[in-house]
C-alpha cells in the first residue's frame, strides 16, 4: 500500500512538472506537420486559398479554373477561393488570423511578409522535406497530374523562397520592373532612344522635356500637363539604385544599412529634378499608365504585370478615349542602369505558402493543390494575362508558351505587343535580377526606403528646403516611423558581441524561473526518497 | 464716419461766413456770385478729399480688422481662399465631416463640407479612439497640404483638431442633375450631391454593376461596385459604391446589387473624382423598372 502512495506520488510530482513545461510554450505553437504514407482520398477536405490578382477578371477565371480543376483530379478536395487585389491586405488579415488559428490553407503572398508570419511555430508548413518526397514530392510517383519536378522550377526562383536557410514557399509567378518609353516624344526632344538606358541619359531627357512655349505648354506635347518621368513603385527605385550603385541597404540578418551617404546622394539628386518639374510618383501624382497614354509623360517605371495598361492601344486603360494620345509610339526597355554594362533589376511576384493544420491529410491536400499550381495549364494561362513569367522550365519551355510569345503583336489582347516584349525581357534577363534579404521586419526596411523619396519628392513640390540637414532629420524621422531602430542587431551574427541584447523578456523570466523552481523539485523529490531508503535501511 | 460730419459742417459754416459778408450793389452780386461759385467749388474739392480720407480711413480699418481675424482664426481660409490656393501649398480650414471611410492602419480618410464647399481629406491620421468621434456634423480644424491626385484636390500630410464650440454642420444634397457633362461640374468636386432620373445600363461586361470596375472581386471580398447610368441626353456615366465607405452590409450596397438595366434611378453620393467624375455614391432609390 505504501508502495503505491509513493508511486502515486511520485507519479502527481512528475505529471506537475510535466504540465509546467507544457505550460511553457506559447498557445500558437503547433506540431511539426509528419507526412501521411498515404493521402485518403476517401476523406471530404476543404481547403481555403487566399489569392491574389491584379484587378483582371482574367487571373481570377484561372484561379477558379485551377480549383474546379484540381477537384475534378482529387473529387474528394473542395478548394474555397478569396480573392484578394492588394499584398498588404493579404498579409493584415493573415497577421489577424494567426492569432485566431483560422489562417487558410494556401495563400499567395511575399516572401517578405512569410518573415513575419513565421514568429508563430510551425504556422508555415517548411517544404524543404515535403518538395523531395518521391511519392509526393514535386512531381512525385503518387501526384495524378503533371507537375513539375524540382528540377523543372527555376532554381533562382526557388532560392528566393528561402528564409534562414529553409523553404517556406514556392514561386507562383515573377515580374520585374520596365521602363515603358514615350519614343516618339524622345526623338522629337532630338534623342535617339538606346537600347540600354542610362539614369544619365533619362534625366537628361526628363528635364529637357519640361520646356514650355510662351502660352505655358509643354514644347514637346503641347500640352499644359506633363510630367516627364514617373516611378510608381519608389521602394523599388531605391532598393535598385542602391544595388546598381553597389551601396549599402541591409545585411541578409536585418541590420538596416539603409540611412548612408549613397542613399542621401539619390535623394539629393531626385530632389534637383523635382525642382524642375521632371520627376513625380504614382503617390503623388497618379498611375504612371494614365500619363503615359495621355501624352503627358515621356518615361514610366511600373511593373511588366502591368504591361496591359500601358501604351495608347493598351487593352485596360483608366482614361477617357478622348483623352488618349493615339499616335504616340511606346516601347519597352530595361529599368534605367548606373552601368549598362552590368545591369541590375529587381525579382518580384507572387509566391505560395503553405499554412500547417492539425489534419495532416489537409496540409497534403494543400501541398498537392499548390502543385497544381505550378502545372503548365494554370502557369501558361495566369503568365499571359500580364507580363509575367511562368517560375518552371516545363512551362516556359513548352511549344504552348514558345507559340504565344511569337504571335507577338497579332492584337492588342491576348498578344499585345508591349506585354510580350515586357515578358522577353524579364525571360532574356532572368540572371540579371536580384531580391533583396529576407527577415522580420525586411517590409518594414522596404516602405522606408520608399518613403525617402516620396517624403524629399513632396517637400521639393511643397517649396521646402531639401539638402544634407532635411536628409538627416528625414532618416531619423523614418527610422522613427517604422521602427527600424528596433530591427536586426540582436540577430545579426556580425554584430552579435557588440549588440546589447536589453533586459530580458519578462516571458523569459517567467520561464526560466519555472524550469529553476521544476528541477528543484525533482532534486528535493529525489533527495527526499534517497534518505527515506536510507532510514528505512538503518532501521 | 465723424471725420466726414465735421468736414461738412466745417465746409457749411464757411459758406454762410462767406455769405454773410455780401452787399446789395450790383457789384456786389457780381461779386456775391464770384463768392458762391468761389465757395462752391471750394466746398465740392473739399468734400472730395474728406471722402477720399475716409475712403482711404475705410480700407485701413478693414485691413486691419482682416489681419486681427487672420491671427485670432490662426489663418483659417474661406472655401474661395482655399479653391484659389496653389497646389503643394499648406492650408488650414474650418470644416464639417460628413463621411468618413473605414479607418485602417491608424488613417481615415474624410468627406467634408462647410457651407461653401467640400473638403476630402485623404489618410488623416486618426487613432481608433477618435475615429468613433467623426460622425457627420462635427466640427474639425484641419492643417495639411492642397493635393491633386488623378484630378481629385484633396488635402494630404494633414493634421486636426476637433473645434469643440456646438457648432455643427450636415450638408443636404445638392441636385446636380443637370451638370454632369458641364464645365461647371468640377465646382462640386467633394460635396454632397444628388441625380435624379438616371437609367440603368448594362456594363461592358453586360452586367448591371460589376464587383470592381472589370468584374474581379465579389460580395464576399466587399469588393467596390460600379454601375453605369445615363441621361436623358444619352450621356453615359460610371458611378461607384466605395467599399470602404458604404460596404456590402450597407443599404445602398444591397440596392446597387439589386439594379437590373433599365431601372431609373435617384442616387445621392460624394463628387468624388478620379480622371473626371467618379461619384462615390451613399444612397439610391430605384424610381421605376
Amino acid at each position: 500500500m505504501i508502495a503505491l502512495k509513493k508511486i502515486a506520488y511520485a507519479a502527481a510530482a512528475f505529471l506537475a512538472c510535466g504540465l509546467m513545461l507544457t505550460g511553457c510554450h506559447g498557445s500558437k505553437e503547433k506540431s511539426a506537420f509528419e507526412l501521411p504514407e498515404q493521402f485518403d482520398e476517401s476523406k471530404k477536405i476543404e481547403i481555403v486559398f487566399w489569392a491574389k490578382n491584379d484587378t483582371n477578371k482574367a487571373q481570377t477565371d484561372i484561379y477558379k479554373k485551377a480549383a474546379d480543376d484540381f477537384s475534378k483530379i482529387y473529387p474528394n478536395v473542395t478548394v474555397n477561393i478569396r480573392f484578394y487585389t492588394d499584398y498588404g491586405k493579404i498579409y493584415n488579415d493573415v497577421i489577424t488570423n494567426i492569432s485566431t488559428g483560422t489562417t487558410p490553407n494556401v495563400c499567395i503572398t511575399y516572401p517578405d511578409h512569410i518573415a513575419t508570419y513565421l514568429t508563430g511555430t510551425n504556422q508555415v508548413l517548411a517544404l524543404g522535406d515535403l518538395i523531395d518526397d518521391k511519392r509526393y514530392g514535386l512531381g512525385g510517383s503518387e501526384v495524378k497530374f503533371d507537375a513539375p519536378t524540382r528540377d523543372e522550377v527555376v532554381t533562382k526562383y526557388l532560392d528566393e523562397c528561402r528564409i534562414g536557410g529553409a523553404l517556406y514557399a514556392v514561386p507562383y509567378m515573377r515580374s520585374t520592373e520596365a521602363l515603358y518609353v514615350n519614343k516618339t516624344y524622345v526623338e522629337k526632344l532630338g534623342y535617339e532612344l538606346p537600347d540600354e538606358i542610362t539614369w544619365d541619359f533619362i534625366w537628361e531627357v526628363a528635364d529637357a522635356a519640361t520646356e514650355k512655349d510662351e502660352s505655358g505648354n509643354y514644347k514637346v506635347s503641347g500640352q499644359n500637363v506633363m510630367i516627364p518621368f514617373i516611378y510608381k513603385s519608389t521602394d523599388n527605385m531605391m532598393i535598385q539604385m542602391l544595388r546598381q550603385k553597389g551601396a549599402e541597404y541591409t545585411t541578409d540578418y536585418g541590420k538596416v544599412l539603409l540611412f548612408n551617404d549613397d542613399t542621401k546622394g539619390i535623394l539629393l539628386d531626385i530632389a534637383e529634378h523635382v525642382k524642375k518639374g521632371s520627376f513625380s510618383t504614382f503617390k503623388i501624382s497618379s498611375y504612371p499608365a494614365n500619363f503615359l497614354n495621355a501624352g503627358q509623360c515621356i518615361f514610366a517605371i511600373d511593373s511588366t504585370a502591368g504591361a496591359t495598361w500601358m501604351g495608347p492601344q493598351a487593352p485596360l486603360s483608366d482614361i477617357c478615349a478622348d483623352d488618349i494620345e493615339s499616335d504616340i509610339e511606346v516601347v519597352v526597355r530595361k529599368i534605367p542602369q548606373m552601368d549598362p554594362s552590368d545591369p541590375k533589376m529587381i525579382s518580384q511576384g507572387p509566391s505560395i505558402c503553405i499554412f500547417n493544420k492539425d489534419d495532416p491529410q489537409e496540409v497534403l491536400a494543400s501541398w498537392l493543390f499548390t502543385q497544381y499550381l505550378l502545372s503548365n495549364d494554370t502557369q501558361i494561362a495566369y503568365a499571359e494575362t500580364e507580363g509575367y513569367v511562368p517560375v518552371t522550365l516545363k512551362a516556359q519551355q513548352s511549344e504552348e508558351y514558345k507559340d504565344y510569345l511569337a504571335r507577338r503583336g497579332e492584337d492588342n489582347d491576348k498578344y499585345y505587343y508591349i506585354k510580350i516584349d515586357a515578358t522577353k525581357m524579364l525571360l532574356d534577363n532572368i540572371d540579371k535580377t536580384f531580391i533583396t534579404p529576407v527577415f522580420n521586419g525586411s517590409a518594414s526596411v522596404r516602405d522606408a526606403a520608399g518613403q525617402l523619396i516620396e517624403n524629399t519628392t513632396k517637400s521639393v513640390r511643397r517649396s521646402q528646403t531639401v539638402d544634407d540637414e532635411y536628409v538627416k532629420k528625414l532618416y531619423d524621422d523614418i527610422e522613427a516611423l517604422y521602427r527600424l531602430d528596433q530591427l536586426g542587431a540582436s540577430i545579426d551574427p556580425s554584430n552579435a558581441s557588440k549588440a546589447d541584447l536589453g533586459p530580458l523578456p519578462s516571458g523569459a523570466k517567467a520561464l526560466i524561473i519555472s524550469l529553476g523552481a521544476v528541477w528543484t523539485l525533482i532534486l528535493l523529490y529525489l533527495l527526499y526518497v534517497e534518505i527515506k531508503k536510507r532510514r528505512t535501511k538503518k532501521k | 464716419m465723424k471725420k466726414r460730419i465735421a468736414s461738412a459742417v466745417l465746409a457749411s459754416a464757411m459758406a454762410f461766413c462767406l455769405a454773410g459778408c455780401t452787399g446789395t450793389a450790383p457789384a456786389a452780386d457780381k461779386v456775391q456770385e464770384a463768392v458762391n461759385d468761389v465757395v462752391e467749388s471750394t466746398v465740392e474739392e473739399v468734400k472730395d478729399q474728406v471722402e477720399d480720407v475716409a475712403e482711404t480711413v475705410s480700407d485701413v480699418a478693414d485691413e486691419v480688422a482682416e489681419e486681427v481675424a487672420d491671427t485670432t482664426d490662426d489663418g483659417v481660409m474661406t472655401y474661395q481662399e482655399y479653391a484659389e490656393a496653389a497646389l503643394e501649398s499648406e492650408v488650414t480650414i474650418v470644416t464639417y465631416v460628413q463621411a468618413h471611410q473605414s479607418w485602417w492602419d491608424g488613417k481615415l480618410t474624410v468627406y467634408t463640407q462647410d457651407q461653401d464647399g467640400g473638403y476630402f481629406l485623404y489618410e488623416l491620421p486618426v487613432t481608433e479612439e477618435d475615429a468613433e468621434k467623426f460622425v457627420p456634423g462635427t466640427k474639425i480644424k484641419v492643417t495639411g497640404y492642397k493635393s491633386e491626385w488623378s484630378g481629385e484636390i484633396e488635402i494630404t500630410d494633414a493634421t486636426y483638431e476637433f473645434v469643440d464650440d456646438g457648432d455643427t454642420f450636415i450638408a443636404e444634397p445638392k441636385d446636380i442633375t443637370d451638370k454632369l457633362g458641364t464645365d461647371d461640374l468640377i465646382n462640386y468636386m467633394n460635396q454632397k450631391v444628388a441625380f435624379n432620373g438616371f437609367t440603368v445600363v448594362a456594363r461592358p461586361s453586360g452586367n448591371a454593376f460589376d464587383y470592381k470596375y472589370d468584374n474581379s472581386g465579389s460580395h464576399d471580398e466587399n469588393s467596390d461596385l460600379y454601375f453605369d447610368v445615363q441621361d436623358s441626353m444619352g450621356n453615359v456615366y460610371t458611378f461607384t459604391v466605395e467599399s470602404y465607405l458604404c460596404g456590402n452590409d450597407s443599404d445602398v450596397y444591397a440596392a446597387v446589387e439589386g439594379l437590373n438595366v433599365g431601372d431609373v434611378i435617384d442616387c445621392e453620393g460624394f463628387l468624388y473624382w478620379y480622371e473626371g467624375a467618379n461619384p462615390h455614391i451613399t444612397g439610391l432609390g430605384v424610381k421605376t423598372n
